[in-house]
């Protein structure tokens, strides 16, 4: 198929994974800071969150400070930000736009509805209801766009690369929750440690809300119950959404992903690309969250992510955007 | 009025061909006393008796939504807000039974057939220049003419592979051609759309009559477009080139690259190497022999033509003289649908065929010859002027139609540049019974038939029939507020 049409199919997909963690991201901190915590700590968690989407220089760039409803604006309505789910959309269904033809009307169908839903309707619009909502909705939408890709779409290069971009995006948003609620946690622990009045059941009921949250947020609280049947902790929280194959916005099972479906693609000129992606699924697969704690998670996560990202630019080189012999 | 209709045309003063007001009614015959219905429109008359108001209103408001839901938008240019518009669909058919038809389809093949002869000529021997039939100036002074053509061989001679031609009916019911669309002709989507949309509302018409199908349309154009294949190869990759997304004509482009199964690229996804095209795919480099661009010449490669042309593909022209690469259309195919032209299209058909024009065409002066100056600036008021390269409706003149100092601001137009314009009777249109807000009125119609050239000349029965919908207006451009209608072709029962 067309490079261009890959592309814009890879970047659709990346755009509706995109928006659904970030509504993901945004309702998990609506609901932590529901909890009772210092003030300090509830604006530290909302600027966590530009911190995830290094967001924090633009958002500084038209507000002064960290408030909760400045944030929401900036990461939900404002079509400035790139990363706002308003964007998101939009960019997801300029991207269906650009290749109609490659798509299936039912796919085409439910992103122009859902950019048209988020535009429109004055007064009964998303606009007006709870946060809350609006997040359900978002994360409705894309379980749709997906559902509609994966149920009308033929399994043929087409399919491959927009998988490949939904998965790489997951792995991505998924590593990136990850580092910033591990770190808040680790601020969170110093700050109990060096304050007087925090008793130990305090700091058992403060640590099961923030990973409660966060599992939330990835839809694995259940899930975590199942496998783990019992209490929550860090090693298992990391251990779930990084190395569980079964724990369908894990790691493992992103990175799985796109391995498959690059095998799907498969040709000489990518055995590389190939190559790095398997390896790096392989270490997650047979990788033991002790381990990785020892080495650090943070210095982890972030080698995870560079490795990610030069996949990303990687594929893009090799099947996307491809340097013509003479237009270098 | 009937002063010297049989003096040559281009040499004025001529009637014309029939007072407005006197419209030919593609469904009633007027006779003195009544109107009766004619022939073929009897069983559809009859039909629409029998449908209720509502009935008819819930059908025209579902073609509505369905139009809208799948997209089938054009954006209407000169309008940067990129504002997609649906382009209104009459339920109401036009019909044409298929004795006219025949007689129409011959003409049509003939004169496309003799306007393929007259492009091969002008860049080769140019034969009809040297027999003083055509002015030499009128082809080398035209802008449409490109001399990088000169010379070339284009697979089986044929440049205009896609001709648009449109024709009109007025006076007693004769046909004309209005104009030759050589370039890069639009519609034919609609033509399709219109059909299935019709065939989904109103099944049970479709048992009624005997419509000859048009759904084969995008088979016939890839065969077509893969029989002019450079040297004869045997799966030849064929592609169509669009202009991008916010083309107003974006939807079809996608819509006959679907049809077709072939890939719709734009200028990025090819290059050229070694006088080669390929386009760029995710199993890397492949080649493309055919190009159905839906891209104007001056825009296909910046290296020849416009050069800050982003739409285009460095280094096309060279792969496609050397031979490497059919376009669909040719390039250069504009120096023959130029209005300046037109006129000639007729001598055209005795040239190269030795046969009399089936088709008429509608009288012309061009304003370039003073005696015909002169009486078009006489008459302004009850003709049609246009530009020689105007196209969609824009920068003409309805003399009739125009208040007294659009037509002297015309004027003045008009003697600034003499050559650029031409004049014609401002005909009346036949009209077709057509729903309006105040109930099935006349409106007028003209029909673009879209034929094919490739191994041979042909198209499929019909074509699209477009409506002005402003009562009264003549302009059926959808960039004017024109609709369509479905077409047709009532074969013999």
């Amino acid at each position: 198929m067309l490079s261009r049409t890959a592309d814009h199919l890879f970047w659709m997909a990346r755009y509706i994974e995109r928006a659904e963690n970030t509504a993901r991201m945004l309702d998990a901190n609506l609901q932590a800071v529901m909890l009772p915590q210092s003030t300090e700590s509830i604006a530290g968690s909302w600027r966590a969150l530009l911190g995830i989407s290094e967001l924090e220089p633009q958002y500084l760039a038209s507000n002064a400070e960290f408030t909760p409803a400045a944030i929401l604006e900036f990461m939900v309505w404002d079509e400035g930000n790139s990363s706002s789910i308003v964007s998101c959309l939009r960019a997801a269904r300029e991207n269906a736009r650009a290749v109609r033809g490659t798509l299936t009307a039912e796919v085409w169908e439910t992103l122009n509805a859902t950019w048209l839903e988020l535009r429109s309707r004055p007064g009964t619009s998303l606009r007006d209801r709870r946060p809350a909502e609006l997040f359900e909705w978002v994360r409705f939408r894309s379980h749709q766009s997906r559902g509609v890709m994966f149920g009308t779409m033929l399994k043929d290069e087409a399919f491959h690369f927009a998988r490949i971009g939904t998965f790489i995006e997951r792995a991505d948003n998924t590593a990136r929750i990850l580092d910033v609620k591990f770190f808040e946690h680790a601020t969170a622990n110093a700050a109990g440690v060096q304050g007087l009045d925090e008793t130990h059941d305090d700091r058992l009921q403060r640590e099961f809300y923030h990973w409660a949250a966060v599992l939330r947020s990835l839809s694995a609280f259940e899930i975590y119950r199942k496998v783990y049947k019992d209490i929550v902790t860090p090693a298992r929280v990391a251990e779930l959404l990084m190395l569980r194959a079964d724990m369908p916005r894990s790691l493992l099972a992103s990175m799985n992903e796109v391995a498959l479906n690059l095998e799907a693609v498969r040709k000489d000129s990518a055995m590389e690309t190939e190559r790095r992606a398997g390896l790096l699924r392989t270490e997650l697969h047979y990788g033991r969250i002790d381990d990785i704690l020892v080495q650090g998670l943070h210095a982890y996560l972030s080698g995870f992510l560079a490795r990610v990202n030069d996949l990303a630019e990687r594929i893009s080189r090799d099947y996307l955007v491809p340097l013509t012999p003479h237009a270098v | 009025m009937a002063t010297s209709a049989t003096q040559n045309p281009r040499h004025s003063p001529l009637a014309p061909v029939q007072a407005a007001g006197e419209t030919y009614d593609e469904m009633y015959e007027a006779t003195d006393i009544y109107r009766s219905v004619r022939g073929h429109y009897k069983t559809l008359g009859n039909w629409l008796r029998a449908q209720s108001a509502q009935v008819m209103e819930g059908k025209r408001e579902e073609a509505d939504l369905l139009f809208r839901r799948v997209g089938i938008t054009f954006a209407v240019s000169g309008d940067d807000s990129g504002t997609e518009r649906l382009i209104p669909f009459d339920v109401i058919p036009r019909i044409i039974p298929a004795a006219e038809w025949r007689q129409l389809e011959a003409g049509l093949r003939q004169r496309v057939t003799a306007l393929n002869r007259f492009i091969h000529d002008i860049y080769h021997d140019k034969e009809i220049i040297r027999a003083g039939i055509v002015p030499a100036e009128q082809i080398y002074c035209n802008e449409q003419y490109r001399p990088e053509m000169d010379g070339i061989e284009v697979p089986g001679g044929v440049y205009a592979h896609i001709a648009g031609i449109d024709v009109v009916r007025a006076g007693a019911g004769d046909f004309f051609v209005l104009e030759d669309n050589l370039r890069v002709p639009s519609g034919v989507s609609y033509m399709l759309e219109n059909r299935k949309m019709m065939m989904r509302l109103f099944p049970d018409l479709f048992a009624l009559h005997r419509i000859a199908p048009v759904a084969h349309y995008p088979d016939r154009l890839l065969e077509n477009l893969r029989a002019v294949a450079p040297h004869a190869m045997h799966e030849p990759t064929v592609v169509l080139l669009t202009p991008g997304m916010y083309n107003s004509a974006y939807f079809e482009h996608t819509f006959l690259a679907e049809q077709m199964g072939i890939e719709l690229v734009e200028g990025q996804d090819l290059f050229v190497e070694d006088e080669t095209v390929f386009m760029r795919t995710t199993r890397g480099p492949r080649r493309v022999d055919v190009i159905y661009r839906r891209l104007d010449d001056d825009f296909l490669d910046p290296l020849a033509f416009r050069a800050d042309s982003t739409l285009g593909v460095p280094g096309l022209l060279s792969a496609y003289r050397a031979g490497r690469v059919t376009l669909a259309n040719a390039i250069g195919t504009g120096v023959a649908d130029d209005k300046s032209i037109y006129p000639y299209v007729p001598d055209m058909v005795r040239f190269y065929l030795g046969e009399e024009a089936i088709l008429k065409n509608v009288p012309t002066w061009m304003c370039r010859q003073p005696q015909d100056l002169q009486y078009v600036l006489d008459h302004l008021p009850d003709l049609v002027v246009k530009e020689t390269h105007g196209a969609g409706g824009y920068g003409m003149l309805i003399g009739p139609r125009s208040t007294r100092a659009q037509v002297a601001a015309f004027r003045d137009r008009l003697m600034g540049n003499p050559a650029g314009y031409i004049a014609q009777p401002t005909l009346a249109l036949s009209a077709c019974p057509t729903y309006v807000e105040s109930g099935i009125a006349p409106r007028h119609i003209d029909l673009r038939p879209f034929v094919l050239s490739g191994r041979d000349v042909g198209m499929v029965p019909g074509g699209l029939t477009r409506v002005a919908l402003r009562e009264g207006s003549l302009v059926v451009n959808s960039s004017q507020g024109g609709g369509t209608k479905d077409t047709w072709i009532l074969e013999d029962s």
